[in-house]
């Protein structure tokens, strides 16, 4: 009746993910009893979950990005307290117990952290950025939000029923296998990451077509601002790479459910076809998170410089050019596993070449800087903490990229350091450049500046204590995942990291804070001219928060920097003349569509796992019905009157009236 | 480059000699329905590349077991491959039927793709089926593993589009040739035509040049 589900799967006597779990578990609750005693269901309902509005749903990638940090950061937590402590000695935990938490923070923080966070980012941004009214599927958006949803749920579920995988973030094989892994906790990984896996190619799909094929008038490609550009890109590289994740999970999960022999030591499997696949999807993968990342810097470093981005056009080549070499390394995750010299030596080449149109970026960063008149506010601070850390990690990335260096390096600390580098220091700084900057624009009022510039000076040096000593102990031999060692010279570098944890705590605690200070004095930091930073794209053109029709008619675009032009064009021509003529606009309605697919997914998801058969048929048959209903809406658009539009818009009008009179000097 | 254009074409972009076309605006929901079902069609390529690949790596790994050649029946895959031609041939019928909004050429186009495809799906059952009862069934090398996942991987797409099909024919029958209808009955066309483009391919790599052998 219920597959392999009974109560031993249940870690009675293993207080550390009992404990945590209640904690969770009585969290949300006591949100569920806040929420429906409070009356906020109908709300919740009708204005967030069953949204189809592709600001709200970047509102809510970003948060479910921003609660799975926490999740993640807490495995992170409890990993450098072991190392510290495990020095001739068990450390307090047990080995299966921690190699769960490594494997569960990888595939956090790579699928539920950085992901989201990245790709709630381009929702909330980009149709503004390009002028118009709303991504290409609006439906499909919250599909593929929730499916996302569906995924980390699953993840968390595998705290208290059962067990997480033990073999990394890649669950490469033959570990992976049954006959190694016979629990649980490789099914939990393999089919959070394909429920999630088919949620981000829906988003890539989707804004792809968002970028291609919806662009307001005269908006020419080579006046995309610089974030539309990497988001295409990055979403090119979703569309092209994450079905390659999916066939490989669907072998492995083949090979674990019915025999199959794609990656067995047995008849005839090949364990390095895996090793191939699942790279020609994770170097990618890197260049998807950071691509974007690179993309919030070209944007806050223009703004806060008060200059165009230098050399733009290098800019667009570069992220081009990355988008396509990005898919002819991936062996150098691997170069130790005997493919020989030549097949490294070529590899190794390709892999540093992508560092020069990475080096013509920070370039083109520091030309935009130079003579411009800079503004060190809180976006602006972590874009250049990002220029100090990422050339680190990328001069380390190169070094990783020698063959011969890679012998000494691969899986050894030093590389964990590397990627936490780019990462962190990348993908990360990234996010939180973007959620500061872009703060503002999704709710109408600044994030609190103290607290962000805490915020980010304990995260950068906390960075720094924490990374620096992997580099060394990488160096002095120590390789990656150890649950206990004993070697006294790794002992101390072992705890500044914990150290430096800390201090990168303390960061995450600031940026906490800043959320609680700002909203509580949202009154005093309430920006009602849409457009806090004088900005140049057109985000900045709207109400902050945008209406749901973003503009009340499309904007005209005449050049790069659509808005600021605008700003100086009406400044030149004493503005503000002619009265547009408002005119009825359709918008997509909102559709519960998207929570019940996931809901229908997470059941499906849980019986697989479970191998649960007759509940895997229900959630099947749930999942299509719910698509055929959605088929059969006879209205999925409604109407938002002229005079209702002009109303709205009055407002925003009269405030940018005041705003280009005052700013708008060059 | 803050820059005031003047009106017209202008030279709103200095870099261009010339005229520069301006972009009109946001397309057609026509336009980006069937393009972004394209790019999900590509990625759907992508997909069934890997497990290409992986057939082409396994191709050789018998473990003992029988080759291609010992298990192929040509003429069994010639009847699939026959019906499934056949069957992207009626769907366009039936395209264009919806285009012209003519209900009754469009059923039918419909009801003969949906028979061709059933009759493809029943062929490669008993195939599988018959392996099966043989003791050659996906577990027993990393080649019939291959073979089984690559070939059920398009036999599933079939399923899928049959069953795609069936609802676009209740819907057309329930709402008639709406807007939004005839954009669902192009992406539909397109996901078959597609299905027809990796079977081409299924039948090179695996059956021609697995009885070859
Ligand atoms: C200058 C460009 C870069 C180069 C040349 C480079 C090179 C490398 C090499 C050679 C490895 C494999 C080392 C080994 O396994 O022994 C590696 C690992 C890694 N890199 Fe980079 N890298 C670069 C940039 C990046 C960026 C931008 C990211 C992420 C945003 C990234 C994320 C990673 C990750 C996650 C791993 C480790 C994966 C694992 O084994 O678990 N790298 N890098
Ligand atoms: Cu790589």
């Amino acid at each position: 009746m219920l597959g392999k589900l009974d109560w031993s799967a249940i870690p009675f006597d293993q207080p550390i993910p009992l404990i945590a779990g209640a904690v969770v578990l009585v969290a949300i609750l006591g949100v569920l009893i806040w929420v429906v005693v409070k009356g906020h269901l109908p709300y919740l309902w009708h204005e967030w979950i069953t949204s189809v509005d592709h600001k709200r749903i970047g509102v809510m990638y970003i948060l479910l990005a921003s609660v799975m940090l926490l999740r993640g950061g807490s495995d992170a937590i409890m990993m450098r307290i072991q190392q510290a402590v495990a020095y001739q000695s068990q450390g307090y935990l047990p080995p299966e117990h921690y190699n769960q938490i490594f494997s569960a923070h990888g595939t956090i923080m790579i699928f539920f952290v950085a992901m989201p966070f990245v790709i709630g980012l381009m929702n909330l941004v980009v149709p503004l950025q390009l002028g118009v009214r709303d991504v290409a599927f609006p439906t499909l958006n919250s599909v593929g939000f929730w499916l996302t949803a569906t995924g980390a749920l699953l993840v968390n579920l595998s705290l208290v029923i059962g067990e997480f995988a033990r073999t990394g973030w890649l669950a490469f094989p033959p570990l992976s296998e049954l006959s190694y892994s016979p629990g649980v906790g490789v099914d939990y990984y393999a089919w959070s990451l394909q429920i999630s896996g088919v949620g981000t190619l829906v988003a890539g799909i989707n804004l792809v077509t968002t970028v291609l094929k919806l662009r307001t008038r005269g908006m020419n490609y080579l006046r995309m601002p610089m974030f539309c550009w990497t988001t295409l890109a990055s979403n090119l590289l979703i569309v092209a790479a994450f079905p390659i994740l999916t066939a490989t999970l669907a072998m492995l999960l083949l090979d674990r459910y019915l025999g199959f022999h794609f990656f067995t030591n047995e008849a005839g499997g090949n364990v390095m076809m895996f090793m191939n696949l699942i790279w020609a999807w994770g170097h990618p993968e890197v260049y998807i998170l950071v691509l974007p990342a690179f993309g919030i810097f070209s944007e806050v470093v223009s703004t806060f410089s008060g200059k165009a981005l230098f050399g733009y056009r290098s800019m667009v080549l570069a992220t081009m050019a990355i988008c396509v070499i990005s898919f002819m390394v991936w062996l150098h995750h691997f170069f130790t596993m005997g493919a020989g010299p030549d097949v490294n030596a070529i590899f190794g080449i390709a892999s540093m070449i992508i560092a020069v149109p990475t080096g013509v970026k920070i370039y083109n960063w520091l030309f935009t800087m130079y003579g411009g008149r800079i503004r060190f506010a809180t976006p602006m601070l972590w874009a250049v903490g990002f220029m100090v850390t990422f050339i680190v990690g990328g001069l380390t990335g190169v070094l990783l990229a020698v063959p011969p260096a890679d012998f000494m390096l691969h899986n050894s600390m030093f590389l964990v350091a590397h990627f936490h580098n780019v990462i962190i220091g990348g993908v990360l700084f990234g996010a939180f450049a973007g959620f500061e900057y872009w703060f503002p624009k999704a709710f109408g009022f600044r994030l609190d500046e103290r607290w962000g510039k805490a915020a980010f000076w304990f995260t950068f040096l906390g960075f720094f204590i924490t990374f620096i000593p992997l580099y060394v102990a990488g160096m002095l031999g120590m390789t990656r995942r150890m649950q206990h060692y004993d070697v006294a010279a790794w002992r101390p570098w072992m705890i500044v990291a914990a150290i430096g944890m800390a201090v990168l705590t303390i960061g995450v605690i600031c940026q906490i804070m800043q959320l609680v200070v700002s909203i509580r004095n949202r009154e005093a930091l309430r920006d009602r001219t849409g457009d806090p930073w004088d900005g140049r794209s057109l985000e900045w053109a709207t109400a902050s928060p945008p209406p749901v029709f973003n503009f009340a008619f499309n904007p005209d675009v005449r050049g790069e920097d659509a808005y600021w032009d605008m700003k100086i064009h009406a400044r030149q021509q004493s503005l503000g003349h002619d009265v547009p003529e408002y005119q009825d606009i359709e918008m997509p309605r909102n559709s519960p569509t998207g929570f019940v697919c996931a809901f229908f997914a997470t059941i499906m998801g849980f019986a697989l796992i479970w191998h649960i058969w007759w509940m895997v048929i229900l959630g099947g048959i749930g999942a299509f019905a719910t698509f055929v209903v959605f088929a059969w809406r006879d209205h999925d658009e409604y109407v938002i009157p002229a005079d209702e539009v002009a109303a709205i818009d009055r407002v925003n009008l009269e405030e940018r009236r005041s705003l280009v009179s005052m700013a708008g000097t060059i | 480059m803050a820059m005031t254009a003047t009106a017209g074409h202008a030279h709103a972009d200095p870099h261009h000699i010339g005229v520069v076309i301006e972009h009109p605006g946001p397309a057609s929901k026509r336009i980006v329905t069937a393009y972004g079902f394209w790019v999900f069609l590509l990625s759907d390529i992508v997909m069934f590349s890997c497990f290409f690949a992986a057939y082409a790596v396994l191709s050789g790994q018998t473990a003992g077991g029988p080759r291609g050649s010992e298990i192929f029946e040509q003429r069994n895959v010639a009847i699939e491959t026959v019906c499934l031609l056949l069957s992207s041939f009626t769907c366009g019928m039936a395209s264009i039927a919806a285009d012209v909004r003519n209900r009754f050429w469009f059923y039918l186009g419909m009801t003969v793709t949906c028979l061709l495809g059933v009759i493809f799906l029943v062929i490669e059952f008993r195939e599988f089926a018959d392996l099966v009862a043989r003791g050659y069934g996906p577990s027993r090398s990393a080649f019939l593993t291959a073979f089984f996942s690559l070939v059920g991987c398009h036999g599933l797409h079939v399923s899928a589009g049959v069953l795609w099909l069936l609802t676009m024919m209740a819907q057309v029958f329930a709402k008639g040739f709406r807007a939004d209808i005839l954009r669902r009955m192009m992406c539909f066309a397109l996901f078959w035509h597609a299905l027809d483009i990796i079977w081409v391919a299924v039948f090179s790599v695996v059956y021609l040049l697995g009885s070859g052998a």
